[in-house]
């Protein structure tokens, strides 16, 4: 017998043992290793620019610079002029409404609201020049600035206000010898802005990302692998992949982790398996902003105020501007925790002249798709932009105001501090009706964070959304999440019955230990 | 009064086996649901998965010892002498009364033991492993995976294990307080440590499944 017992413990354990080593043997050894060898090797350039003679000479204008990069590069710029770099717009299906044209041309946001009838300002974005509120050739290739993407030398800048251009004390030819592929400088000095100022829109994109250590992000720490923008956001014939849903709708085009990581990266299968419904960003992405801060709230409604006649701004103790005589009042917010919502790549659009169903509520300009019983949708890391923002209450649309303007009784408000001038004439050049009043409706945009991913000690742990107290996914409550959603009738059923059965043995316990006294007493007597 | 080799080896082991498990599984498993704080959440699931591997591969021998022994015949439930036992748990045991039938190698439980662990091993372990192998193998819908054996959502599963996992654990409880109802307080905690127990001569052995109503002593 004692040899059977022996035999079965020995085959016990040794099963016991092979299950758990065959699981943790279970590794991909190579994606990881893969990647970091393939990105460890410098990419170097096959020409020197600085060689070629027709880049030798004096360039007076940018455009002399672009019809030199055309003379070789015969073919690229219809490949720009096809890009939503170039038209800020592209066709994209909306559900429920069909095609439209989408893009900086038309949106309307909750920031600076919207760029059109704003150009010359806005266009300090755009990879053009002379866009102006009189027009801008889009079918004109010497308008193209490829120096803004191409720029390695790392002195080129677009002037304030100029319509796109240059300023003209720029030494084109030195910028024109040291060209190549864009570095993160090159894509940061507008992504890194948007909004007007450094980390406004995205929370997860801003100046910190020039030269960022491996706590602000893992891929483009510069003591690490130091990846560039378009390592990830790979391009062909200049269409760039990657978008983002303030003025997307379309599941097309994206960019995900997985292209390179694989989508079963981890030695634990039951992680893996979250790949399913959980964007990887949600995990290795615990909080945004971790730099500078980044705005959270933009109530437009304060905006006008002037002290002694002149517009002022006010700042707080990281140098946030808090108010703004030209803006309004702001809420900013560092080192913040994601909200989460279930994405399915698709989105719908408050697109300009749209009524507002219902003034009371919160206005969505950008609602992401999604749910759990959707099998494309998974849930991803979001920044929420809150914002009071100008409306026709007769109308029910958004107003666009005009914001800037070369002098004051342009009605722009950013010289004329008057809200109904403004909107008048930005509702004019937008070919929409404006009733004459002006009142402010609460509005949110939905801003999915993708950078900024910790190191993976520095994940989300397990028990951040697997719990009762404070879960990161509180939120979606659309599913049954182990560790924070039970049943309170079998909660109830099972801890009454523990506590019946605790009480029954209580008292029959009692009851024999008083009895067996007795008798014992009784057999003394 | 003879010493008796009631608890085989094989068995003892099972059982020892066997508690440590459902006590680790029943750590690890409250933690998962939120109940306690030990290992971490992460590690919890780990473990409870293992813990529930090495439960399988020993239910599994069981099994097989349980045909192949014919042990199996101790756990068919019986209506006979139920009442008996009712009456002597809630009653008799306070007056030092003997149990109503003698404990034999033939038949090691009594008509209640043998009703509660019929239910133990036809209903609550099938039903805890059965919602556990879901729960494990549970895949979240997926567009190319085979429709039909698609779960659309953890809940049924999670809530039924829970609730099998709260009737153990009521039956664990009472299991440990009805040990101590033996002869001695540490009768039979020693007869299953140590596979002997004192029962009434071997000699009476025809009579053993016969009720004894007057007392051993």
């Amino acid at each position: 017998m004692k040899k059977i017992l022996i035999i079965l413990i020995v085959i016990f354990i040794a099963t016991v043992s092979i299950i758990v080593s065959l699981k943790d043997n279970y590794i991909e050894p190579s994606t990881l290793m893969k990647l970091q060898e393939k990105y460890s090797k410098k990419d170097s350039s096959s020409v020197d620019h600085s060689k070629f003679a027709l880049l030798q000479k004096k360039f007076n204008k940018p455009q002399e610079v672009t019809e030199a990069c055309i003379t070789c590069h015969n073919k690229r710029h219809l490949e720009i002029m096809q890009s939503n770099h170039w038209n800020w717009e592209r066709e994209e299906y909306i559900e429920g409404r069909g095609i439209v044209k989408l893009g900086k041309k038309n949106a309307i946001n909750n920031f600076c609201i919207s760029a059109a009838g704003n150009e010359k300002s806005c266009a300090k974005c755009h990879i053009g020049y002379g866009m102006t509120k009189e027009g801008f050739s889009f079918t004109d290739p010497k308008n193209i600035d490829c120096m803004v993407c191409h720029d390695n030398s790392e002195t080129y800048m677009k002037a304030n206000e100029e319509g796109g251009a240059p300023p003209d004390t720029l030494n084109f030819t030195f910028i024109a010898e040291h060209v190549g592929k864009p570095k993160r400088s090159n894509c940061g000095v507008c992504h890194f802005y948007g909004g007007g100022g450094n980390n406004v829109k995205h929370g997860d994109l801003e100046q910190a990302l020039f030269e960022p250590n491996k706590d602000l992000d893992i891929h483009m720490a510069v003591e690490g692998k130091n990846l560039q923008c378009i390592d990830c956001h790979k391009t062909e014939r200049h269409n760039i992949y990657g978008k983002l849903y303030s003025l997307s709708s379309m599941n097309l085009n994206r960019v995900y982790c997985e292209d390179c990581h694989t989508n079963t990266p981890h030695e634990n299968d039951i992680i893996n398996e979250h790949t399913l419904k959980v964007a990887c960003q949600t995990c290795h992405i615990p909080t945004y902003s971790k730099g500078n801060s980044t705005k959270m709230y933009w109530d437009w409604s304060k905006a006008g105020k002037l002290k002694n006649g002149e517009p002022y701004t006010e700042e707080d103790s990281l140098g946030n501007h808090t108010y703004m005589s030209i803006k309004g009042e702001f809420v900013w917010g560092r080192n913040i925790k994601p909200d989460y919502i279930w994405f399915n790549g698709t989105a719908t659009h408050y697109l300009l002249g749209d009524k507002i169903e219902d003034t009371s509520k919160t206005l969505t300009l950008n609602s992401l798709k999604g749910s759990y019983n959707d099998p494309s949708s998974k849930i991803i890391p979001v920044k929420i932009h809150k914002a009071k923002q100008p409306y026709d209450p007769i109308n029910k649309i958004l107003i666009k105001p005009k914001l800037y303007g070369d002098k004051k009784g342009e009605g722009a408000f950013w010289k004329d501090f008057d809200w109904v001038k403004a909107s008048e004439e930005g509702m004019k050049n937008a070919n929409l009706p404006f009733s004459g009043k002006v009142s402010f409706i609460e509005t949110q945009m939905y801003w999915p964070v993708n950078h900024m991913v910790a190191s993976k000690e520095n994940t989300v742990k397990c028990n951040e959304c697997h719990t009762q107290n404070n879960s990161r996914l509180a939120s979606i409550n659309d599913f049954y999440l182990p560790g924070r959603d039970r049943s309170s009738i079998v909660e109830f059923i099972g801890k009454t019955l523990i506590l019946l059965t605790f009480i029954a043995v209580i008292i029959h316990g009692s009851f024999r230990y008083i009895s067996k006294k007795k008798l014992i007493k009784r057999g003394e007597k | 009064m003879k010493k008796v080799y009631i608890y085989k080896a094989y068995e003892r082991f099972w059982h020892w086996m066997q508690a440590m498990l459902i006590f680790f599984l029943a750590l690890t498993g409250f933690e998962i649901h939120g109940s306690i704080n030990f290992f971490g959440f992460e590690y919890a699931v780990k473990y409870h998965n293992y813990a529930a591997y090495s439960l399988l591969i020993l239910i599994i021998f069981t099994i097989f010892w349980h045909f192949t022994t014919g042990e199996w015949r101790q756990y068919i439930p019986t209506t006979k002498n139920i009442k008996k036992y009712l009456n002597y748990y809630l009653f008799g045991i306070f007056r030092n009364e003997p149990h109503p039938t003698k404990k034999t190698v033939l038949s090691k439980l009594n008509p209640l033991q043998k009703l509660v662990y019929f239910g133990l091993k036809t209903i609550i372990f099938p039903g805890i492993v059965f919602t556990g192998l879901l729960y494990m193998f549970y895949r979240y819908p997926q567009r190319h995976g085979i429709g039909a054996i698609n779960i659309d959502s953890l809940q049924t599963i999670a809530v039924l294990h829970t609730l099998f996992a709260y009737l153990i654990l009521a039956f664990v409880i009472g299991h440990l307080y009805l040990i101590t109802t033996g002869t001695k307080i540490t009768t039979n905690l020693k007869a299953m440590i140590t596979g002997y127990e004192e029962l009434e001569d071997e000699n009476e052995k025809e009579n053993t499944l016969k009720e004894v109503k007057n007392g051993r002593e």
